[in-house]
């Protein structure tokens, strides 16, 4: 049976086809997004099926959806920022567009590097902090926000600085404090913080002195307490060198500081000088006489 | 085919005449890969009973050699035995004679003294010691009387040893990024410069431990051409005392053979150091250091271990300095004897002839080293 009026009718219908997908063509997708967070993509066309691919740097996430509905992800699906492709596939068409994702606003892991961790008391901006500022993500924080650093010893709050991020950094460089000890060094914004050790230790020795005296056949030689220039008393195990020079002969040690002073036993030699140094620090000297 | 018998009788032949005189008349190349024994020993000299003595010592033959002592009697082989190789283990423990040498130093008809230098092969290079040998006639033949080095006893006693000793913890490999690791001890050069020597450019200088913690450390040198490209490079090895304590000062000395310092436009020097568990204890005093004068300078002394433990190995390391206290050599020696607590144990560095006479101050430091065990 003919149908004379089939043919016309299709070609009326052909001719609105482009305009019906001109108007429902685009994806329809959120200008950005936070990392983390829900959102939906609009889906064009009339029925049919095709596959919606989100194709980012650190994550491809791929669905079945149904033309003219909407695409949802929820809460913790697209977890990495940056810019995704989102691509659709119908059938041979193929729709094109893209997605910016940021990272979260809420800090949820700051990465604190803190050097040195071991340094001489003293010291100008000689330790300095460095921090990251994460989401719960792993995504970078970019957008600017301050991060306070704090740097205290035991005995209460030494010195506090606050910074800016930027492009999700923040650092400062602090001096190192009159006292040794261990210093908590703390980095902190919204909420999260992070803490370091900084262990602040004595200088150089400062005034090295040593005092003799007859014990037996030897003469036993031994610093006065020894400290760097701010008045700590130097690290034991901290190398002290005797040297008795006699003659044309001489005799060295090296001893290490035990609580607090160095101590040796060196063979007596009437009319010996006797000198005292430790590293490139130079102490007292003695004309020994019995 | 009587030829061909003729020519295998005639090789036959001669292949057993060459057997009889290499067996009569050894050179000494053959002696030693044959492992050093000499088929024809004699003792008919004060050279050859020291030279036959040698030989038995370089093939660890212990038995023939305490047997050829004339005053075997007075110690056991055993004792013989420790007194060549030490009482407790050191660096000869590991090492074989390599050669030695003889040398005689004063002969009567029944009486002589022969120097026997022996050359030990060891870890470290070549470590030579020097026995002068009584030797006397008996009958026709040469006896030693062998010099022992009795062992020293220790009194009974108790030496309260309670010197800091530093333990390290890293950080886990598991741990996030950033988060803190232990530093690095801080060093310095505090003394660096090149010097000319006939084997090639040498560098010298010392380096400071200025931390607070023990250091493992090593010198590197770089050297770079006229066009700053760099063209060499070379450690310390064991020029350098490698553990430093805190604030403790290590000379170093680094050696390119064959390298003249016009070609060498700058030095790039690297220190290199690392963490390392370590204990304050040994102390050792180097003691009566005295310099001797060309010909044949060194600076010779004593190292006293103070501490109550046994040093298997000493490395005396010498710093020697001009008069405007510029560092101008550095030598060294591994002492290869074990330090006994208390005990003074001598030890000789050699100084160049020609650096010697600008040598006017000098320093020496210990390294020392630990393998528990006696032998």
């Amino acid at each position: 049976m003919k149908r004379p009026w089939a043919l016309p009718l299709f070609a009326v219908l052909l001719a609105f086809e482009p305009v019906g997908r001109a108007q429902e063509s685009a994806l329809q997708i959120p200008s950005s997004v936070k990392a983390g967070s829900a959102f939906a993509i609009g889906i064009p066309g009339r029925g049919g099926k095709g596959s919606l691919y989100l194709i980012g740097l650190g994550q491809v996430i791929r669905r079945n959806v149904q033309l003219g509905a909407s695409a949802e992800f929820a809460a913790g699906t697209v977890s990495s920022a940056g810019h995704y492709f989102v691509v659709l596939e119908a059938g041979s068409s193929q729709e094109q567009g893209s997605l910016e994702v940021a990272p979260a606003d809420q800090p949820a892991n700051l990465s604190f590097l803190a050097r040195p961790s071991r340094l001489p008391v003293k010291l100008q901006n000689a330790i300095t902090g460095a921090v990251y500022v994460f989401d719960a993500y792993h995504n970078l924080i970019t957008t600017p926000r301050p991060v306070s650093f704090e740097l205290s010893n035991p005995s209460g709050k030494e010195e506090q600085r606050t910074v800016n991020t930027r492009d999700g950094a923040a650092w400062v460089a602090l001096d190192s404090g009159p006292h040794q000890g261990v210093d908590k060094f703390v980095a902190q914004t919204g909420g999260v913080s992070t803490s370091r050790v900084v262990e602040q230790v004595p200088g150089d020795p400062c005034g090295l002195k040593m005092t003799a005296k007859q014990v037996g056949r030897d003469v036993e030689l031994a610093t006065d307490p020894v400290r760097d220039c701010s008045g700590n008393a130097v690290t034991d195990g901290t190398i002290v060198t005797f040297t008795e020079s006699y003659g044309n002969a001489q005799s060295t040690v090296d001893v290490p500081i035990k609580h607090g002073i160095a101590k040796v036993d060196l063979p007596d030699h009437p009319g010996a000088t006797i000198s005292v140094a430790s590293g490139v620090v130079p102490g007292n000297q003695i004309h020994w006489e019995k | 085919m009587i030829k061909g018998i003729f020519l295998a009788i005639v090789l036959l032949g001669a292949t057993v005449m060459l057997v009889v005189i290499g067996t009569i008349w050894p050179v000494s190349t053959a002696i030693a890969y044959a492992g050093g024994e000499r088929l024809m020993r004699s003792s008919a000299t004060p050279e050859e009973a020291a030279r036959s003595l040698g030989d038995d010592l370089r093939m660890r033959e212990w038995g023939r050699a305490y047997g050829s002592l004339a005053n075997r009697a007075q110690f056991t082989r055993q004792q013989f035995m420790q007194d060549v190789m030490g009482y407790y283990p050191n660096i000869r423990t590991y090492s074989t004679l390599q050669s030695f040498e003889v040398a005689p130093l004063h002969a009567t008809s029944d009486e002589a003294v022969v120097q026997l230098k022996l050359h030990w092969s060891t870890v470290v290079g070549i470590a030579t010691t020097t026995r002068d040998l009584p030797l006397v006639k008996n009958g026709s033949e040469w006896q030693v009387n062998w010099p022992i080095e009795k062992r020293p006893d220790l009194p009974p006693q108790v030496i309260p040893v309670n010197y800091l000793r530093w333990d390290v913890i890293y950080r886990g490999a598991g741990d996030d990024w950033g988060v803190q690791d232990v530093e690095a001890p801080h060093v310095r050069i505090v003394d660096m410069h090149p010097v000319q020597r006939a084997e090639g450019l040498v560098i010298l200088g010392e380096l400071l431990n200025e931390d607070v913690v023990p250091a493992y450390v090593n010198v590197k040198a770089t050297l770079l051409g006229k066009n700053q490209n760099s063209f060499a490079t070379e450690g310390s090895f064991d020029k350098i005392s490698h553990i430093l304590l805190p604030k403790q000062v290590t000379p170093f000395l680094i050696t390119f053979p064959g390298i003249d310092i016009s070609q060498v436009s700058s030095v790039r020097m690297t220190p290199l150091s690392s963490l390392i568990a370590a204990s304050a204890d040994p102390v050792i005093d180097i003691d009566n250091q005295h310099l001797s004068p060309a010909p044949d300078a060194s600076l010779s002394g004593q190292l006293i271990n103070e501490s109550g433990e046994t040093v298997n190995v000493a490395h005396v390391l010498g710093t020697f300095y001009d008069k405007s206290g510029q560092v101008l050599w550095v030598a060294d020696q591994y002492v290869d004897r074990a330090l006994l607590p208390q005990t003074p144990v001598a030890f000789n560095i050699h100084i160049p002839e020609d650096l010697a006479r600008k040598v006017s101050s000098e320093r020496a430091v210990v390294a020392s080293y630990k393998f528990g065990g006696e032998l």
